[in-house]
């Protein structure tokens, strides 16, 4: 009996601290959505949204790095999604599994880790300077690719990993090619794994400074980018810059909190696509 | 005793089969009269299934094996260079161990086999689902619910939703992995029944661990063990008096 009493004890005690951990996380989470919620707030405006720094970036609004991360985004999507898809189909289905896709699995994972200034400095050496591109959305997006690529891979090659290789065999016992039954029994299924771990990369690389810093995105644009090869204003940059770098950072406070907030919610709205696409297609297959 | 008309349609010619290293079928003559159910019984790790994946070619996916000897179908060797894989496939159908069914509705599994071969007509396609269906047995339970998800079938239904799914490419032969191991007794039965109605239009093969299964469907049995094939002989032989001391001892129960 007595036994029976401390093992319950024990067991009370253990959930206590974990849903006390829960809480501490939460806790902190909030505590940061709201500051950056209430103070940000203010200065979110439509102005603030559609207009120009203006008078030394203490005035106006940041809508050209909006549109500028908003570019640079769709550009590293279209370099990411398709090449990371292409990898992990090849490695999960095709590739044999040797010591050799071993070593590239583990380096695809460990280029997950590498910081995002080495990026950032790679991309300078090969889309700047050895491919031309200058400083410019394409060389930055390209540079954001790389950084999501290893993302991309891993989730996507877990997503057909989830697909039982019943259906794959069952379509070859059906006079499939292999081909046939990867795009029709395979792929369906794998899809909305894929874009759910595609678009949390994406947002990621969306909120990153140091991949763009040397490779596209401008302190300051009156104007928005015309072509790809144009230099851009981008949202973590311009934050970087707001609070850190300006020359009058208690008067432009209020701006680089808003401009936070604005960051905040892109990065919000993108994983919360994800999560719709997934529970759409989930749907649809069940 | 023989019936007058045999025809081989499967013949294995000293085949052996490796995983790795390790040895599955060890020079194995085994041959497969059209029309007829032939199953194979033996313990289990006895290379019963690995043979029977090897007449459609299924192990050919699994990176590190090998294959000696000849598999002839009607006579031509499926190893030819000219023999399409993809072909082959269609021509030998096969039901797995655990139900299969695909996450679409009733129907699309059925047309799935089909549309990979360019079949795009509706009209079309409909009959051959009602057909295979029929041929399966399940029509009149999945009529009313064809745009159903597979998944909603209970396990028994699956199995023959896998049948009719192989019937719908309109195979010559279809083998049968364990099909019942994971389905309850009444369900098995119906399939039992099925596989009597099936060899009137294909050669069946079926591999099976229940030796009541093995008696009741099959023409033939083959019994395995470690890799080589014992005896083959017909199923009355072979449940009554086998030739083979361990062919007697599995049947009779006394291992296995």
């Amino acid at each position: 009996m007595k036994r029976a009493t401390k093992k319950k004890f024990v067991q009370v005690l253990g959930f206590m601290a974990l849903r006390v951990c829960l809480y501490l996380v939460l806790a902190v989470l909030l505590l940061f959505l709201y500051d950056i919620g209430s103070k940000g707030g203010r200065a979110v405006s439509w102005e603030f949204l559609t207009q120009a720094p203006r008078r030394g970036m203490t005035e106006g609004g940041i809508f050209p790095a909006i549109m500028g991360t908003l570019l640079v985004t769709l550009v590293t999507a279209l370099m990411a999604v398709p090449l990371g898809m292409g990898a992990a189909i090849y490695l999960n289905e095709y590739a044999q599994q040797t010591r050799l896709t071993r070593l590239i699995r583990l380096s695809i994972r460990n280029l997950a880790g590498v910081p995002s200034i080495v990026y950032g400095l790679f991309g300078v050496v090969l889309f700047v300077n050895i491919m031309r591109f200058g400083t410019s959305i394409l060389s930055a997006g390209l540079t954001l690719g790389l950084m999501t690529l290893p993302w991309t891979i891993t989730a996507s090659e877990e997503a057909l990993k989830t697909v039982p290789s019943s259906y794959r065999e069952g379509a070859l016992a059906l006079g499939a090619t292999k081909w046939q039954a990867i795009r029709t029994n395979v792929l369906p299924y794998a899809v909305p794994g894929m874009l759910t771990g595609t678009v949390l990369g994406l947002a990621r690389a969306a909120g990153e400074t140091a991949p763009i810093l040397f490779t596209g995105a401008a302190f300051y644009l009156p104007f928005l980018p015309k072509s790809l090869s144009d230099q851009f204003m981008a949202l973590p940059y311009h934050l970087y810059i707001m609070s850190t770098q300006h020359h009058a950072i208690q008067q432009v406070r209020p701006l680089a909190y808003g401009t936070a907030l604005v960051l905040i919610a892109f990065v919000l709205g993108m994983n919360m696509t994800a999560v719709i696409i997934r529970y759409r297609l989930r749907r649809k297959n069940r | 005793m023989s019936a007058p008309e045999l025809k081989v349609k499967i013949e294995t010619r000293r085949l052996s089969f490796f995983y790795g290293a390790k040895q599955a079928l060890r020079a194995v003559d085994l041959v497969c009269y059209a029309n007829h159910v032939t199953a194979i019984i033996g313990p289990s790790g006895c290379g019963k299934s690995t043979l029977i994946r090897t007449i459609n070619r299924m192990n050919d996916v699994i990176p590190g094996t090998r294959l000696e000897g000849t598999i002839l179908i009607d006579g031509q060797d499926i190893h030819a260079p000219e023999v399409d894989v993809v072909e082959l496939r269609r021509r030998v159908g096969m039901v797995f161990q655990k139900p299969n069914p695909f996450p679409k509705t009733i129907f699309d599994n059925i047309a799935y086999g089909l549309r990979l071969n360019g079949l795009r007509d509706k009209r079309r396609l409909e009959g051959i689902v009602e057909r295979s269906l029929r041929g399966a047995a399940l029509w009149d339970e999945v009529k009313d619910r064809l745009e159903d998800n597979a998944f909603s079938l209970s396990g028994g239904q699956q199995q023959r939703l896998c049948i009719a799914r192989a019937l719908a490419v309109e195979p010559e032969i279809i083998l049968f992995d364990e099909p019942c191991s994971a389905i309850d007794p009444i369900a098995t039965a119906k399939i039992e029944d099925l596989i009597h109605e099936l060899k009137k239009r294909y050669t069946v093969v079926i591999v099976t661990h229940n030796m009541q299964q093995a008696a009741r469907v099959s023409d033939y049995t083959a019994f395995m063990m470690l890799g080589e094939l014992i005896e083959f002989d017909r199923t009355e032989q072979i449940f009554t008096a086998p030739a083979n001391k361990l062919t007697e001892d599995y049947v009779t129960g006394r291992f296995g």
